[in-house]
Order: C-alpha cells, then structure tokens, then sequence
C-alpha cells in the first residue's frame, strides 16, 4: 500500500514516529515537574509521612514495644511504608484519575501515545520523588530521634529491594484503582480510605502483634503490611525478629506477596486500561 | 482516493440507533463541514472516524485503513481537535507546546505554531490562567503540530471572540492551502460558509443533505423573505417571487417611502433550519431526504406571494 498519494497529500513517505521510549523520557521529565508543582501532592504524599515522623516522634509514648525497641523506631519503619504507598497507589490514582476526567489522556490518545510511555513516565517520577522522600525520612528519624541507620550493607540491601518491590506494587496498583472511581470526583473518596483504613490494620500507628486477629488476617492479604514488615527488618535489631506474629520477618513471603500485587496490577491495567472517561 | 470513505455507517447505543446508514465519501484536500444538532450523530460519527469509538456496521476508510485497526503511523497523519481534551494546566503554553512536539516525526516549530493561533503574548502563561478561548486556541495548536494530513476539527471556535475567529479562520484557510484535508464540525454557519468546499446535515444520524457549499440547498436557496414596517407592525412575507411582491407593495403605496423595507435572501443557516424543520416533520425520518422540498419558514405556497390582508406583527408567514 502507498502512503501518500495524490498531490494533495505529496509530501513524501511518511517518517515514523518517535518510539515509546522517546515518548516515556519525555513523559518522565514532565511528570517530575509537574509533582513539583502540585501543591496537593507534595503536602499530601510527599511530606505527610515526614510530618507524622516528627509529629509521633515528639510525643513521648512510654516504654518500648516488645524487644527493646522504642516507638518511635518501630513508627519510622510503618510510616517509611506508609510514605510509598501513599505516594504511588494513592497520590497516582487520583492523580491519573483526574487526569483522564480532564480531557489530558484523551488528548495522550489521540496523539496516539503508547500506554506504556505515559505509565512509565509515571513510574518514574513516582520512582525519584520515593527515593527523595526516603532519603529524607531517613536523615530525619537518625539525627531527631536517634533511630540509627540500617546497620550494615545487607541491611540497606534489604531497605533497597523491600522499597522497590513496594514502590512497584503500590505503582501497579495506583494505575489500577485509577480505574474504580467513575469521575474525579469520586477519586479521593473511592482511594483515600482505602489507605488510610490499611495503615491502622498494617502496624503503622499500632503495633502489629498487639492488633486483634482480625484485622491481622485483613492486613496480611494486602501489601502495606508487608512492606512495614519488611521495613521492621530494615530499621528494628535482628533480636526483634522474634516478637513478629511469624516469629521471623518472612523476607520470602514479602517477595511473594508483593510480586503477586504487581502482578494483579499489571494484569488490571493491561486488560481495562483506557484514555477516556466513562460515558 | 478519498480521504474519508463511508458506507453504510451504523451505531447503536442501548439499542437506540445514534448512526443510521450513513454515506460519505471525502476528498483528499477536500475542506467538509458536518452541521447538525446536538445529539444528532456528528461527534460518534466523527469518533469512529477517529479510530476513538467501534461501529456497529458498514465500512470505514480513513487514510486508506480501517480506524477500528489504527496503528501509530496511521494516527500520525491524523489530526485532533476535539472538543473533550484538556491539558496539565500547570504547564505554560511554551512548555506544553515543546512537550508535546516530542510526540511527533517532523513537529511545526514551537515559537511559530504559538504565533499561529496568536498566543503569542501568552507563551509564558500558565494554562490554568488562560481564558476559554485561548485554551481553545491551544487545543487547535496541539491538533495541527504534527503536521497531519488529516485534520478533525471539532467545534473548533466555541469560546472565540470574534477577533479569535477570524485568526483560527485564516490558519484553517493555510492548512487547507497546504492540501491539509480537513472534517470541520461547527454549530456556526457563517464559518462553514466561509471555510468549506461542500456542506453536510445530519440529523438522527442520517445525512439530510450534502452538497457544494455554493449549492447548498438546492431550491429552498430561491425562497426570499420581504419585510416591512407599519408603524409597529412588522410584516414578513416568504416567497419565491420577492419582486412580485415588492411591486404590489408600491402599487398598494403610490407615494412615501416604505419603513424598513428589505429582501433577504436565506443565509446557509435558514436554510439548515429548514431542513431540520423538515426533517421533524418527518419524525425520525423514514427518508433521508426531506420529502417536499418546500419546508416551512422559508418559502411559501404560491398563492400568498402577494402581501397578506391581515399582516402578522413580527411573524414569520408561512404554515
């Protein structure tokens, strides 16, 4: 078949257009400087976790949690979860949530963007403002409340590979509930409890292995309380390993788990993913 | 080879017909206005022209391919300016207009393409800050920075202030001067006039009419209306024979002027309404064309050509 025929439409073969790595660079670049200028998600996702840090921090909760552990140690590891899954499944389903409300992926659509480059330009930038975030967290809990830094290099190897896996699935899973609320409006009222409901289950504010059976069996089935628990393993000694429900930190299963959400999200995403709202 | 290629198009909702057998066949370099009212079957029409939305039935060819199997080089040469897209309103029109060129082989040059729809002045603003009508222009800009050449232009100056109009006219008018094909949906008539080479009406997702814009409709083009003032009376008269009537008028006024008097001929959009007017009248419409070519409101029966005995203040005559 001939492209251009016709002296109407002369103007030669027609050039292909750019690749959807191109475009996700792009994307990339755009998506971190649109983060940085949204107010509502830096204060909501990006410095939230920071303010509870320092705001659970002061106060003077008594006593130690079981192994000799201080509070606000076992906090930093919940809300250092807390701050991945709330930057990517809450703060990018809402995000793209709004965004295909608006108009803006019918527009990706019609410029015939590859789905792929507009997730990964999401992932991205959900990947650097995590990481910022982290760092900070982590700076912020050893130098204002003594809570000390991994203690060795397997130690920030777990911290590594317990984020990333948590960052994916909470990424993979944003793209999906972007897909649950009918209208933008409904975004924040469809996504918001959803998360805040998982951090009071997962051992983020309480301590896990005090929390009645129930509401453990909830948690276990999502991937918050796997990632805090992972993040225990991170930033509590090896000794309080033992206090766990488990009685170990169950890396194994923490993989398999958050393997599995990536998985579900993915898998959501790829079968019902779409530009426009519903009609 | 047409750039657009229709035939009997057809799509349901609910099991409500919105696109009834729909043919049309649109020339490359060709500039077609769709007109019709809300609700009518343009924008689903357009939709699946766009590869956006499936059909129910019959065949489509745009740019040689079936939209349903659209690839990215097909959409390449394809243009959007639709009426449902919006933008990161925290970008500036500069930085959205650079952004987006990185989705296409060969972009318009960012600096000219904001100087084309007179945004110019605006470049470094946020678009959040930016009224309708200027958002509407950015819409435009980010349609045609591809260079396609297949543009979709839908209701594409909603919003404008005249002075806006008149300077997305003349980019369409360049566009169309570049062999750019364009399929321009509008709810004004003086635009169609202005930027079309033929005109087409749909209403029930049936086309009641296609044809050259000079031509376009055909007899109810003859009809006139006279009109005239007597003191507060306004009197209209529809007729096929306006110096018929205007010659009486003088026998019936031997001397002094007559207030106000006029001939008007029907505008393209009398004689759009005409043909929707029509068309209720048929209902749902058993035929695709109006089956009288006399509608009401713009030509009446012979018989009261001559000016009425009881004139109707600010009336239309006619049944």
């Amino acid at each position: 078949m001939t492209t251009a025929t016709g002296p109407a439409t002369a103007r030669g073969p027609v050039a292909a257009p750019p690749s959807a790595a191109r475009i996700a660079r792009a994307r990339a670049a755009l998506e971190l400087r649109l983060y940085l200028r949204a107010r509502q998600a830096m204060i909501f996702s990006f410095l939230y976790p920071i303010i509870m840090l320092v705001i659970f921090g002061s106060i003077d909760m008594g006593g130690t949690v079981a192994g000799g552990v201080t509070y606000v140690q076992y906090f930093t590891a919940g809300i250092a979860a807390t701050g991945i899954i709330l930057n990517t499944f809450q703060q990018l389903g809402i995000r793209i949530a709004n965004e295909r409300d608006a108009g803006e992926l019918a527009r990706l659509q019609a410029l015939g963007t590859p789905a792929i480059s507009y997730l990964a330009g999401k992932a991205a930038q959900v990947l650097v403002t995590t990481a910022a975030q982290l760092a900070v967290l982590v700076v912020v809990a050893r130098f204002a409340f003594d809570v000390p830094f991994p203690v060795d290099a397997a130690h920030w190897m777990t911290f590594v590979w317990v984020a990333l896996l948590g960052t994916l699935a909470g990424t993979a899973l944003g793209f999906a509930v972007s897909l649950l609320p009918k209208s933008a409006k409904n975004a924040d009222t469809v996504i918001v409890p959803i998360a805040l409901v998982l951090q009071f289950f997962s051992g983020v504010f309480f301590v896990y292995s005090d929390l009645p059976g129930w509401m453990q069996a909830i948690a276990s089935v999502f991937p918050l309380k796997w990632l805090t628990q992972g993040m225990r393993s991170v930033f509590l000694p090896d000794a309080a390993a033992s206090a766990e429900v488990a009685g170990g930190w169950e890396h194994g299963r923490t993989v398999l788990v958050l393997a599995a959400w990536i998985v579900v999200g993915v898998a959501v995403c790829a079968r019902s993913f779409r530009w426009r709202r519903v009609s | 080879m047409p750039a657009i290629e229709i035939s009997a198009l057809r799509k349901m909702y609910d099991g409500r017909v919105v696109v009834d057998d729909l043919d049309l066949s649109i020339e490359a370099g060709e500039c077609f206005a769709l007109l019709g009212p809300n609700g009518a079957g343009k924008t689903t029409t357009v939709e699946i022209l766009e590869g956006f939305r499936s059909r129910d039935g019959g065949g489509v060819t745009v740019l040689g391919r079936d939209p349903a199997r659209a690839d990215r080089r097909w959409r390449s040469r394809i243009g959007v300016v639709a009426q449902t897209t919006g933008a990161a309103l925290d970008l500036s029109v500069a930085e959205a207009v650079r952004h987006f060129g990185a989705y296409h082989a060969s972009p318009r040059p960012a600096d000219e393409l904001i100087e084309a729809v007179g945004l110019t002045d605006k470049a470094s603003a946020r678009i959040v800050d930016l009224s309708g009508g200027q958002r509407r222009r950015l819409d435009v800009a980010l349609g045609v920075q591809g260079r396609p050449e297949l543009l979709f232009l839908d209701e594409p100056t909603t919003g404008l202030d005249p002075q806006g109009r008149r300077r997305l006219w003349d980019l369409v008018t360049r566009l169309r001067a570049d062999g750019t094909t364009i399929l321009l949906t509008t709810h004004y008539l003086d635009e169609a006039a202005r930027l079309s080479d033929r005109v087409g009406v749909i209403a029930h997702g049936r086309l009641l009419e296609v044809a050259p814009t000079a031509e376009f409709g055909g007899e109810l083009r003859d009809g006139a209306t006279v009109r005239w003032r007597t003191g507060d009376l306004v009197h209209e008269v529809a007729t096929r024979t306006p110096t018929g009537v205007v010659r009486q008028l003088l026998a019936e006024t031997p001397d002094g002027e007559i207030e106000d008097l006029e001939i008007r001929r029907p505008t393209l959009e009398d004689i759009y309404l005409a043909l929707l007017g029509a068309a209720e009248d048929v209902g749902a419409g058993e035929t695709a064309q109006p089956a009288e070519p006399e509608p009401p409101a713009i030509s009446t029966p012979p018989s009261e050509t001559a000016p009425p005995r009881q004139p109707r203040a600010t009336t239309r005559s006619g049944s």
